[in-house]
């Protein structure tokens, strides 16, 4: 089991969430986060004041899977978050020990479908 | 001559005055501030404050003398002069424009005041159609010439007392005309000509409770469009008052209704907007309908502006952002011939339509909705294409992409943290 967070640019969180369907992928949580990278975030101006380098809003995916459809679900972030700008962000892939559906107390690999 | 001045009467004016200015900003900023994606609800914001401040000196510079200025030769039934430019030997005469009191007048400036901030609200009605993609620069050039090419003129052939359309016999008691089919037609341009958003899919609406709060305040400012248009404070203000009321009342159920039959619930949304739909119908009607003809057109101008923006926008895949042409384009021109309609003789006495046996009068009504739609549509192409090539209307799809608040602005209207 893995667990597969995404940081991605907000106006993708469509095509991603499409291209996840795809590969039949219907479990997600997603958060509103702020963050940069090489980007280096925006300057803003309030009444003259320069704020610099704020933070960018980015969009937070988290998926938890099997470890066969870890490709696919990879596949489908990066097909749906490419741009080819920088600011695309990135996707993390962790080893996940436990997983509980707390409906049923089911626990492991049938929790998490 | 001099005419007498009624104290009475400026007060209303006046305050009608700051009524209509309250609609531009921050009655309709919110009103379509609530309705775009929360990275550009400042732009939005922005165009208002700006459409309101930079018409306003443009009135006084030059716009009321193009407008309501004694016109010269064959051109005084199509555009004013210049002798009034920077408002030249005003002074604190009384006003040559009245409507039910010719004996007691405002004075010449609080007309003026009152005509600017309706010349200021036209062209942020347009607002609604490009939102979320034009470029501020592009967006200022727009504005300036569309309100000196386009607005200027229309408004001296329907009100000034030159006005071909004004001889004609139009009614249009606020500006029906003047103000939203010509900001209607304006936004179909400009939808049409600027493209659709680069979207997925059509997000909700980023702030309801704004867009109630601004409906709610262009609601109450439009008791200063309507009933302030009287230029007294007498018997036919309070009845265009009270006709203004009925009428958004109306509009504003009927829309509700219509989600309900046809979406199963009745939305905020829905009643906000039906109520503006029914504010623009009504408006060139205040003056000459009845309470029974008030209902008729508010309630049927939600059914028509809901088929416009449900089924005809959806159909033929232009996007007016946030319905700038289907409620004030379409509500307009309902109000337009609504007015030709049911204009009944019990109101003003010298006006009457269709079913009061004013047959020709129907007539009028739909020549002066030609005649405005028309010019409208052919000059907004022209400023158009001319501004598009000077400075380039369309912000880049990056800039799109992360929002007009920051990229055109540098500022976010809603921070995450803190």
């Amino acid at each position: 089991m893995k667990l597969i967070i995404a940081i991605i640019q907000p106006h993708r969180l469509e095509e991603v969430k499409e291209a996840l369907y795809k590969q039949e992928i219907n479990l997600m949580t997603v958060s509103e986060v702020l963050g940069h990278g090489r980007q280096k975030g925006i300057d803003e101006f309030y009444r003259g004041a320069k704020e610099t380098g704020n933070l960018m809003k980015k969009i937070r995916l988290e998926i938890a899977v099997n470890d066969n459809f870890v490709a696919p679900t990879v596949d489908a972030i990066v097909q749906g978050a490419r741009t080819g700008e920088v600011g695309d962000g990135k996707i993390f892939i962790l080893n996940l020990e436990e997983c509980v559906r707390i409906r049923t107390g089911e626990t492991g690999s049938v929790a998490i479908g | 001559m001099q005419y007498k001045i009624d104290f009475g009467n400026t007060a209303w004016v006046l305050m009608s005055a700051a009524l209509v200015m309250f609609m531009t900003v921050p009655g309709l900023a919110l009103f379509y501030g609530g309705l775009v994606r929360k990275k550009n609800v400042l732009s939005v914001l922005m165009q208002c404050i700006v459409a309101l401040s930079l018409v306003s000196l443009q009135w006084v510079i030059i716009g009321y003398s193009l407008s309501f200025g004694p016109g010269k030769g064959i051109w005084a039934p199509f555009i004013g002069s210049l002798d009034w430019a920077f408002l030249k030997g005003i002074g604190f005469s009384a006003s040559p424009y009245f409507i039910s009191q010719p004996e007691a007048r405002v004075p010449h400036l609080a007309f003026i005041i009152f005509q600017a901030m309706f010349a200021a609200i036209t062209p942020a009605l347009i607002i609604g159609a490009f939102a979320e993609r034009m470029k501020f620069s592009a967006y200022l050039l727009f504005i300036l010439c569309w309100t000196t090419l386009v607005y200027d003129p229309i408004a001296h052939w329907v009100w000034s007392s030159d006005g071909w359309l004004l001889k004609k016999g139009v009614l249009d008691f606020a500006g029906g005309t003047v103000v939203h089919i010509n900001a209607g037609v304006a936004a179909l341009v400009t939808a049409v000509m600027i493209k659709k958003r680069s979207f997925h899919r059509i997000t909700p609406p980023h702030n309801l409770p704004l867009t109630l709060l601004g409906g709610a305040m262009l609601w109450f400012g439009w008791f200063g469009f309507n009933a302030g248009s009287s230029l007294a404070a007498d018997g036919l203000a309070a009845h265009a008052f009270v006709i203004t009321q009925v009428a958004a009342s109306a509009a504003a159920l009927s829309w509700a209704l219509l989600d309900r039959v046809f979406h199963r619930r009745p939305t905020i949304l829905g009643a906000a907007t039906g109520a503006v739909a029914g504010l623009v119908a009504i408006t060139p009607a205040a003056g000459f309908v009845d309470i029974q003809g008030a209902m008729i057109i508010g309630g049927l101008s939600s059914l028509i502006c809901y088929y416009m923006v449900i089924h005809v926008k959806t159909r033929l895949g232009y996007d007016d952002a946030l319905d700038a042409f289907g409620v004030h384009g379409i509500g307009g021109i309902w109000g337009a011939l609504a007015t030709g309609l049911f204009a009944v003789p019990a109101v003003q006495g010298d006006y009457s339509g269709f079913f009061a046996g004013n047959h020709h009068q129907l007539w009028i009504q739909f020549v002066s909705v030609l005649a405005t739609g028309l010019y409208s549509l052919v000059m907004t192409v022209v400023i158009f294409k001319v501004v598009d090539r000077v400075i380039g209307m369309r912000v880049t799809p990056q800039a799109e992409a992360i929002g007009l608040d920051v990229t055109e602005h540098n500022e976010r209207a809603y921070t995450v943290i803190e």
